[in-house]
């Protein structure tokens, strides 16, 4: 079993990965990450399920709340730029460049 | 044999709720998209003997992250959609081509090695069961990642209030301040309301004065904006073009307007 | 040959132990009146002759008080102070004293005494010059720099005065700085005794490495006799400094264009004394001169005569009376060098000669500078004619000069020129004979030089009021005449001089050789004079002479041009330095410039299209992360073989 849950959290992993490249709504690139982060979780617990250790439910514990903290002021930081820009389009701000 | 069944439905649901998520035009579907992810995926963690981090997971993602994300989405419009024309060259080319080719590598890794029959937990948490081993690691082992974790919590809500918080520039207007702009401005008295002599009581009917003709001031813009747009302008001509006109007049904040909010904003 | 030189005497107390005062004073004077500038204006020329004069004083007094010694006795140092130190423990490498000997104090008595009548004759022919002030403190440094060049008892000594003597000479030359031709003439001179300066800098070098000490009394004993391939190239590096300073050649090109300076300064600087710096250097270092008529020594009396014939060649042509008193001076050291080059015995001719020249030749351009004050500082000759009348006292004067320099019988130039004649034509009769061709060309130029002044027709311009000049100016004149009247005699008969040098050059004084009136050089020397003096009176005196410069034979326009010596330098030296100048310039704006400015624009450009990579999208810049990690585990897989 243990490879179906890694084939499928590499499969979540890939999906995420490529929202986060085409979608340009910075809250949906957010939703991808997440996606990217839970994918990350399950090949944790599937591993540790597989080596019979806590260790890897624990770190995706930390990983959750890690992924709390971030959503927080990610989506701070989107609000704010919404407010001075009106949009919440990541090509928008792309005023650091050459 | 029950696990497999699990696995399979909720692979299939997972992946189809993903692709569904990076594919949807609109936030809201995406988000609930997330969450259907998120469900399956907490009744995976609780299928591989993992029924702390499935509450932890329905909690805090379903409850507390997805929450988060919707709020944030009502700030910034619930159905606002994006275009799905690539602005970027060869961005998406590429982003599937690197896609691709990374899930073929993980498969290639996983599906090349030999994994042993799962060991299980049942060693692991013998000493007083799973929930007290849990904490027993947390507690002593991580202790320290622990702590650091809820620092980081609180430096987290400190920074999106400091980044959510907006700065008053202007004293607050006092009801003397509001009574006596009103009485310098156009219209001491309550604006006509709509429908009033009107043939019919819509609140998007303007109202009709004394001597028959149209009060436009009557018609809320936001509403005769909409009538114009969804061409649901009555017939009466006259009724029709007092419609049309308030909504032309419908101006978009002007220019001052828009850098006195900003500067509000960044200040 | 045994030396005879005296060993060398420390002293301390009286008038020799105090002659550092005779550099002081100049010093002094020249300090004061350049520090203090314009408030020293109203007296400064009075101060400065004073310190000229006590210089003189100390001199004098120095001088008796050393012959007060015996005769090997006459070399007194002095120690002054520790020049450079040595490593600690170590005696010093270089101390600065003085060395007082007999040659050291002829010099010394020239130089103030001709200096001070200089000096005084200055206040005459500056009194309209706004700039007297600052002319008579570069004056005060000349002979500061020169008394230290000459009694320096080393020769890190002699060589600061040497240094000194010219940066005196190039701010003299160039002391009308305002006409273009004299600060180009200072620059020339400046620049072409660099070379000779090389040649005594890298001598001295050669001297410290080969014999560890620069100090004359040590260097007496380690050299002793001693001859081989080291002290050779110690003489030649020596005679090229010697060359550059005293305008011999290959180095004269300098002195001719040096006459751009005030009349007193080409007396004093260059004829009397700095020009014959030279000679004193080759007649102190007579130690790598040694054994006399070979080597080294033998190139001294090469150039000597070669330059005594160029010098006389190039006096014929001149029209400008202080250019042609240049060649004249040339030529003169030219007989000094040849004779310095024949060993003590012409050691003694020749410091003579040089004694007697500073006066004579002193006398003339003074004479030719009292000539152009009365003539509008005109210094063509075809514009003179007929002074005599108008400024007796210069004619008379002039005249003795003029019959001292082409050696007429009993005057100062007659015993010690035909003195170096006939010691040369003994030792090398080629150079001897070629002396004697020098001395009858001398008697054409200088005879033509004082037939187109003072004789013949006025030729003046027609503004010209010819006058007699100041008693300021003529006393010295007066003075100077006498000196080439009968200094010559009183130095060479009995061989005075011979005996009074010999403790410091290293004749042997009992020796001494004996003034021959009739010998075969000396009959035709007289000989060749008087025709050259004829042919002068018969083109100069009797004969109309042309206003204008005729065109004159290939010959004439070769001694005009100075034998060319400017066209060498300038096709030798300057032309390819150009080039080379030219080349580096080409190759740093294109090659090395081109490198460097290349690499930035390279740099430059490739950053410029480089920087686009950067766009500003977020979501660029996640994809390329994205592929980055696709391909680190892609390449993790293929290493760890997983």
């Amino acid at each position: 079993m243990t490879t179906h849950y890694l084939v499928l959290s590499g499969l979540l992993f890939a999906i995420g990965a490529l929202g986060v490249l085409v979608r340009r709504n910075a809250i949906v690139v957010f939703m991808c990450v997440e996606l990217m982060l839970n994918a990350c979780n399950l090949a944790f617990v599937t591993f540790a399920r597989q080596v019979g250790n806590l260790e890897g439910q624990i770190i995706a514990f930390f990983v959750m709340v890690v992924a709390a903290a971030e959503v927080v002021v990610g989506l701070a930081i989107i609000v704010t730029i919404f407010r001075t820009r009106r949009s919440a389009s990541v090509d928008d701000a792309n005023l650091l460049k050459y | 044999m029950g696990e497999t069944i699990t696995f399979w439905v909720l692979a299939v649901v997972s992946v189809g709720a993903a692709l569904g998520m990076v594919f949807n035009r609109k936030a809201v579907y995406s988000a609930l998209m997330l969450g259907t992810v998120m469900l399956c995926l907490a009744v995976l963690y609780a299928v591989q003997d993992a029924p702390f981090l499935a509450a932890v997971q329905i909690i805090v993602y379903t409850g507390a992250i997805m929450m988060l994300f919707l709020f944030v989405l009502m700030l910034v419009g619930v159905d606002s959609s994006d275009s799905f024309v690539e602005t970027l060259k060869g961005q998406r080319f590429w982003a599937v081509l690197a896609g691709l080719g990374f899930l073929t590598l993980i498969v290639l890794a996983v599906g090349n090695a030999i994994f042993a029959p799962e060991t299980g937990l049942a060693a692991a948490t013998q000493q007083g069961g799973y929930i007290r081993s849990i904490a027993l690691l947390l507690f002593t082992k991580y202790v320290f990642a622990f702590e650091v974790t809820s620092a980081l919590l609180i430096t987290a809500a400190l920074a999106a209030m400091v980044l959510a918080h907006r700065e008053k520039l202007t004293e607050k207007l006092t009801q003397k301040d509001l009574s006596r702009a009103r009485f310098l401005g156009d219209h001491p008295s309550p604006l006509p309301g709509p429908g009033t002599y009107a043939r019919n009581n819509a609140i998007d009917m303007p109202a009709l004065l004394p001597d028959g003709s149209v009060a436009e001031s009557s018609v809320n813009r936001y509403l005769a904006r909409y009538d114009v747009e969804h061409d649901h302008l009555p017939e009466d001509p006259k009724l029709a073009e007092a419609i049309r006109h308030t909504a032309e007049h419908d101006e978009a904040p002007t220019e001052a307007e828009q850098d006195a909010e900003s500067n509000e904003v960044t200040k | 040959m045994e030396s005879h030189i005296a060993e060398i005497v420390q002293h301390t107390g009286g008038v020799i132990g105090n002659s550092w005062l005779m550099i002081a004073f100049p010093l002094v004077g020249a300090f004061i009146l350049l520090v203090f500038n314009r408030f020293t204006n109203r007296w400064g020329h009075l101060l400065g002759v004073a310190m000229s004069l006590a210089s003189f004083v100390v001199a004098v007094l120095a001088f008796f008080e050393l012959i007060g010694f015996g005769p090997e006795e006459r070399r007194r140092a002095v120690h002054l102070f520790e020049f450079i130190p040595g490593m600690p423990g170590e005696p010093a490498m270089v101390d600065m004293g003085l060395l007082i000997d007999p040659l050291s104090i002829s010099f010394a008595l020239l130089i103030t005494g001709v200096g001070s009548l200089i000096h005084i004759y200055s206040i005459g022919y500056m009194s309209h010059d706004e700039h007297r002030r600052r002319f008579f403190s570069y004056l005060n440094l000349f002979v500061a720099a020169m008394l230290l060049l000459v009694l320096a008892d080393n020769y890190v000594g002699l060589f600061i005065g040497w240094e000194g003597v010219g940066l005196a000479s190039y701010l003299l030359i160039g002391f009308w700085q305002f006409k273009p031709s004299a600060a180009t003439a200072a620059k020339k001179a400046f620049v072409v005794n660099r070379v000779g300066d090389f040649g005594l800098l890298v001598g001295m070098f050669v001297i410290w490495t080969s014999f560890g000490t620069l100090a004359f009394k040590d260097l007496g004993a380690e050299v002793n006799g001693v001859q081989n391939g080291t002290t050779l190239a110690i003489g030649l590096l020596l005679l090229l400094g010697a060359c550059g300073k005293s305008a011999q050649l290959p180095l004269q090109s300098w002195l001719l264009d040096a006459m751009e300076g005030p009349t007193p300064v080409s007396a004093l600087i260059h004829a009397a004394t700095m020009v014959t710096a030279g000679v004193y250097l080759v007649v102190r270092s007579g130690a790598f001169f040694f054994p006399e008529g070979s080597g080294a020594a033998l190139a001294v009396s090469i150039v000597g005569a070669v330059t005594l014939l160029a010098g006389a060649i190039i006096g014929c042509a001149k029209d400008d009376i202080k250019k042609g008193l240049a060649g004249s001076t040339m030529s003169q050291i030219g007989y000094m060098m040849l004779g310095a080059g024949l060993g003590p015995a012409g050691y003694a001719f020749a410091i003579g000669h040089l004694i007697t020249h500073g006066f004579f030749k002193a006398n003339m351009f003074l004479g030719a500078g009292s000539v152009m004050h009365g003539m509008n500082d005109e210094v063509d000759m075809r514009k003179y004619g007929a002074l005599r009348k108008f400024m007796p006292i210069t004619f008379v004067t002039f005249f003795i000069g003029y019959l001292a320099i082409i050696g007429f019988p009993l005057l100062s130039g007659y015993f010690t020129k035909d003195g170096i004649i006939e010691t040369a034509v003994h030792h090398q009769p080629i150079l001897g004979w070629l002396a004697v061709l020098g001395a009858g060309i001398t008697g054409f130029y200088m005879s033509r030089m004082v037939f187109m002044t003072f004789f013949g027709e006025k030729r003046w311009a027609d503004d010209a009021h010819p006058h007699e000049s100041p008693l300021v100016m003529t006393v010295p004149l007066m003075v100077l005449s006498l000196g080439s009247l009968g200094l010559g005699a009183y130095l060479v008969l009995n061989g005075t001089l011979y005996r009074f040098l010999s403790p410091a050059v290293g004749g042997d004084p009992a020796a001494a050789p004996e003034f021959h009136f009739v010998t075969t050089p000396g009959l035709a020397t007289l000989a060749l004079v008087a025709v050259g003096a004829a042919f002068a009176w018969m083109r100069y005196g009797r004969a109309e002479v042309p206003a204008v410069q005729p065109r004159g034979s290939f010959l004439t326009t070769f001694a005009r041009r100075d034998l060319y010596g400017d066209a060498l330098n300038e096709s030798l030296f300057m032309r390819p330095g150009q080039w080379l100048t030219r080349l580096a310039v080409f190759f740093d704006n294109r090659g090395i410039d081109g490198i460097v400015n290349g690499l930035a624009a390279g740099i430059g450009g490739s950053s410029g299209r480089l920087r686009r990579i950067q766009t500003g999208f977020a979501r660029t810049y996640a994809l390329s992360i994205f592929i980055g990690a696709a391909l680190l585990t892609g390449a993790l897989l293929l290493v760890g073989n997983i």
